[in-house]
């Protein structure tokens, strides 16, 4: 509102009603063109435009009267039906609404209308009226009846429960003989109210609320009401809402924190206190106190309709910009949220809206050829969902590939084939949500939704929401976005660290992991200088909260907990002394001061009255995780599991305690054998197997190590390829494990490439093509065993579930 | 004539415009800001209000506080922001005549001189008026 400070009361009160009654006619417009013969939707436009004139002309906004006067003829000869709509007329009624609009931001700033240029929309429309004499007859008339068009809006406002506006719709006609009086009442039982029908105004006219009630304007109420029902819209009514000054409404959210925050301090105490009549107050402070809460939010929340009501403007531009046919539905449009999230999520939403228009539906001949209707339809539904709000996008659309995104994930090498094939289709499809994946040009070009998705979930999440996407080939997509109801309260974990408090947002918190005081210290390894923690056979990089901050003081009882926290798809450990409580905190905004340092997001007040800080963990993780340390582990587990060369590898057990591993690509079969089948051409060791003598390498011999021999049956991993076959013989087969060729140490010994630290063992990577080459000289080798997950062995995939099915068992490492 | 607030910092006399001033406050408990710069005292808790304080010793580039002399609080509005200046001493609000202003004595430290508008030469000593505006710019 600050452009407006020192301008005249009335401009100020025009150009917000301006404003309103725009976003209307948008809503208005884009609904006639579905049904162009509406005379409803004709009337609610004309008499839109028609009160912008009055105010105009009585302002002395000459362009602004001038516009609106030809834009008003022509809506008045639209509606009378002497002329009918065509798209040149819509356009041209557009084009003077934009044109309207830039006018309005024109006085908004300077309180002028500048140098705005109206004349190409006035020969527009002028146009259209085809040079006839302007409806002046009808003016009169409308003069009047507009008279009572402000109250209009009071109508509509009444119904502003949906259900009722939508039982409205039918207008049963005298069921509900109720004056205005009634109104509330009605609304209470949501029951129809078609208020102000012309017979039963005529019956039992209204009371002196209505001011004279001339049978023309009682007759536009009536319109009024239907066209509202029709569109759907609320407006604004001086007898049952009022404007709030939004800096207001934050003044009362603050003041009602402090005075949450007052009565918990005060429970606490009365609670210690043996005073039964205090604590019988300060139980009905409490009751009271959150009620208030409960309200003061309440009047804050504004419903998603006043972002929605953009988006038919938008999709209808976009689409007939596009050649497609798009229908717009919308589902719970009353659903409530916070204003500063509404602000927050309007970009993202018309973002994800113009990519399911621009790349979700098709062309009304695709569409027709792929048996689908030429009208592709866009649904977007809000509604409450355990505490949160959900909005969902979806569109019966082309759907998105997932096959083509991991196609195109592999070639940027944010991913191997291998994890690719692993990944679920979920998962891959919100790949398009990353970073480096939406920034590059042929992806875009293929999948086409990549373009800036990464800047919806960041800001989705820096609101602590999430998206998300799902998706059908053929049949569309749908984006599911989940927003917290408000920001000014959000659940949160306090935590300790060298004596000082902070809070941590639950809704970046996967879960804490406690390590006790005998592990501790050992618990934490490093991988080139930075800090790593073992999390369930994953590494976890970790961050120090107190090496972050500067902070000393650390405590030196070997307790160590870890908060595993996520954001923007990055998993990190924060190390912490201790976890205190789980609470909802007020967040409270940081001084301007303060904003710069980039790792707190606001303030907070404990309880006991103190200050903690609320750590900001986007940022953290963005700081600390870039930092130097931590790039030389990203790199490292870029390499591990990014990079082209991750494979699967069959760990088994050779020499009582020795592991090692060797690429499932090797795999063809298990085997076992009772090791007296075992027979012996010339110094090799064979096995009758299916008709063919197969050589067998016993791998402990092999690599060195003594073998007793003893064993009753000899598991054995049989490789296959060119109607040739080795079996590698082990003590026991372990497990499948996935492992980055590269982070390996160099293990300069007999058989082995090298040796891996794989979850908590160390494993030694077998050199599988020296082993088969010592049974079988004529074993169709490639050159380079490791080199490639997929080198070789095409087609000869090796399904780990038939590792159980041979009757072996399968033990986590 | 012009009112000014007092308050004293290592034995200097300072000055800011009553007007600005919200009210004082004895010694609060803060929270301490780690990363932040260093003449930010900390956060306090002020009704409910998570309020900024300035050490305007760090500030100055004067001698630290001693560890057990408890800072006084002048809250302050800024830009809309209510902000709090860590002092050593409050004063009384006296009524100075413009008269007695003179800009700032070339024996300031360049610190001082940043912040200071002038001298204010009463009676029996140098009431130096302190620029709120620059003091909490610390950003």
């Amino acid at each position: 509102m600050d452009g407006l400070e020192g301008m005249d009361e009335i401009v100020q009160e025009f150009l917000v009603e301006s404003h309103e009654n725009l976003d209307q006619l948008d809503r208005d417009l884009v609904a006639l063109e579905q049904q162009p013969g509406s005379r409803d939707l004709l009337s609610s436009i004309f008499r839109t435009i028609h009160t912008i004139k009055g105010t105009s002309g009585f302002l002395a906004f000459g362009k602004l009267e001038s516009l609106t006067h030809v834009g008003e003829n022509l809506l008045s000869r639209l509606r009378d039906g002497e002329l009918s709509m065509t798209p040149a007329s819509t356009d041209a009624l557009l084009r003077m609404v934009d044109d309207v609009r830039k006018l309005l931001s024109r006085i908004e700033q300077d309180g002028t209308e500048g140098d705005v240029d109206v004349s190409g929309a006035v020969a527009l429309v002028e146009a259209c009226l085809t040079g006839a004499a302007p409806a002046a007859p009808a003016a009169p008339a409308e003069a009047v009846a507009e008279q009572a068009a402000p109250e209009a809006p009071a109508e509509a406002a009444a119904e502003q429960e949906p259900p009722a506006q939508e039982a409205a719709a039918p207008a049963p006609k005298r069921r509900t003989r109720k004056t205005t009086t009634t109104r509330r009442s009605a609304k209470a039982a949501a029951e129809p109210v078609p208020t102000e029908e012309p017979e039963m105004v005529a019956e039992s006219p209204a009371p002196a609320a209505e001011p004279a009630p001339a049978a023309s304007s009682v007759a536009l109420h009536a319109v009024e009401t239907e066209a509202s029902v029709e569109t759907g819209n609320r407006r604004s009514a001086a007898d049952s809402t009022i404007r709030v000054d939004v800096d207001q409404l934050d003044l009362l959210m603050r003041l009602v924190g402090e005075l949450v925050l007052t009565r918990n301090q005060l429970i606490q105490r009365a609670s210690s206190d043996h005073d039964m009549d205090l604590l019988r107050m300060t139980q009905r402070l409490n009751l009271v106190t959150s009620e208030l809460q409960e309200g003061v939010m309440k009047t804050r929340m504004q419903p998603i309709d006043h972002l929605w009501s953009k988006l038919p403007r938008v999709v209808r531009d976009l689409s007939s910009m596009l050649g497609k046919q798009v229908s717009l539905e919308m589902h719970g449009k009353e659903t409530e949220l916070d204003r500063t999230l509404l602000e927050a999520i309007k970009d993202p939403l018309t973002h994800i809206v113009r990519n399911s228009v621009d790349h979700g539906i098709e062309s009304p001949e695709k569409r027709v050829a792929a048996g689908k209707t030429a009208v592709g339809t866009l649904r977007l539904r809000a509604f409450h969902e355990g505490g949160r709000v959900v909005v969902e996008i979806a569109d019966d659309g082309a759907g998105i590939d997932p096959a083509r995104i991991a196609a195109k994930a592999v070639e940027r090498g944010l991913l191997t084939q291998a994890q690719a094939d692993a990944m679920p289709e979920r998962e891959i499809l919100n790949l398009i949500f990353k970073a480096g994946f939406s920034t590059a040009e042929k992806i875009t070009n293929v999948s086409g939704r990549g373009v800036g998705m990464d800047v919806v979930r960041t800001n989705i999440e820096k609101i602590g929401g999430t998206v998300d996407l799902t998706s059908t080939v053929g049949q569309g997509a749908v984006f599911r976005l989940t927003i917290p109801l408000t920001l000014a309260i959000v659940p949160a974990l306090t935590v300790e660290c060298c004596g000082e408090r902070y809070a941590v947002p639950q809704i970046s918190l996967l879960e804490v992991v406690s390590v006790d005081a005998s592990r501790g210290t050992a618990a934490v390894e490093q991988v080139s200088g930075a800090p790593v923690y073992r999390l369930r056979g994953r590494l976890l990089p970790l961050v120090d909260l107190a090496d972050v901050l500067g902070l000393e003081g650390r405590r030196r009882d070997g307790l160590l907990n870890i908060a595993v926290l996520q954001s923007e798809g990055r998993t990190f450990g924060l190390i912490l002394d201790r976890v205190l409580n789980s609470e909802e905190i007020v967040v409270k905004p940081l001084s301007s001061r303060l904003k710069g340092i980039g790792v707190y997001s606001g303030a907070t007040i404990l309880g006991d009255g103190s200050v903690a800080l609320i750590l900001d963990i986007q940022a953290l993780a963005a700081r600390t995780l870039r930092s130097d340390a931590t790039e030389r582990l990203s790199s490292i587990e870029t390499q591990a599991t990014t990079v082209a060369e991750v494979e699967r590898l069959l760990v088994a057990q050779v020499a009582g305690d020795r592991r090692v591993a060797i690429p499932l690509d090797m795999v063809t079969r298990l085997e076992e054998f009772p090791s007296d089948k075992v027979q012996h051409v010339g110094s090799r060791e064979v096995v009758e197997y299916r008709g063919e003598i197969l050589p067998l390498v016993r791998l402990s011999q092999h690599l060195g190590s003594y073998d007793d021999g003893t064993h009753e049956r000899l598991p054995m991993i049989v490789s296959s390829r060119g109607g040739r076959s080795v079996a590698l013989v082990v003590d026991r087969i372990v497990d499948i494990v996935e492992e980055g060729v590269k982070a390996r140490s160099d293990v300069d010994d007999v058989g082995l490439l090298g040796s891996a630290l794989i979850q908590e063992q160390v494993i030694e990577l077998l050199d599988v093509r020296q082993a088969i080459l010592s049974a079988d000289p004529h074993f169709p080798l490639d050159p380079e065993p490791y080199a490639s997950a997929n080198g070789f062995g095409a087609g000869e995939g090796f399904d780990p579930a038939a590792i159980a099915a041979a009757g072996f068992v399968m033990e986590g490492i | 004539m012009t009112q000014l607030a007092t308050f004293t910092l290592a034995d200097h006399l300072f000055g800011v415009e009553v007007s600005r001033v919200q009210e004082v406050l004895r010694y609060q408990p803060s929270t301490k800001v780690y990363l932040a710069p260093e003449a930010i005292g900390g956060l306090m808790n002020l009704r409910g209000q998570v309020v900024t304080s300035v050490d305007l010793r760090r500030r100055l580039s004067l001698q630290p506080r001693t560890q057990d002399a408890e800072p006084m609080n002048v809250v302050v509005r800024v830009d809309g922001e209510v902000v709090s200046l860590l002092v050593d001493q409050i004063g009384d609000v006296v009524d100075v005549a413009d008269d007695v202003f003179e800009t700032p004595p070339s024996t300031l430290s360049a610190a001082e001189r940043e912040l200071i508008t002038g001298a204010y030469k009463l009676q029996d000593r140098l009431l130096l008026a302190l620029d709120i505006d620059k003091a909490v710019d610390v950003g």
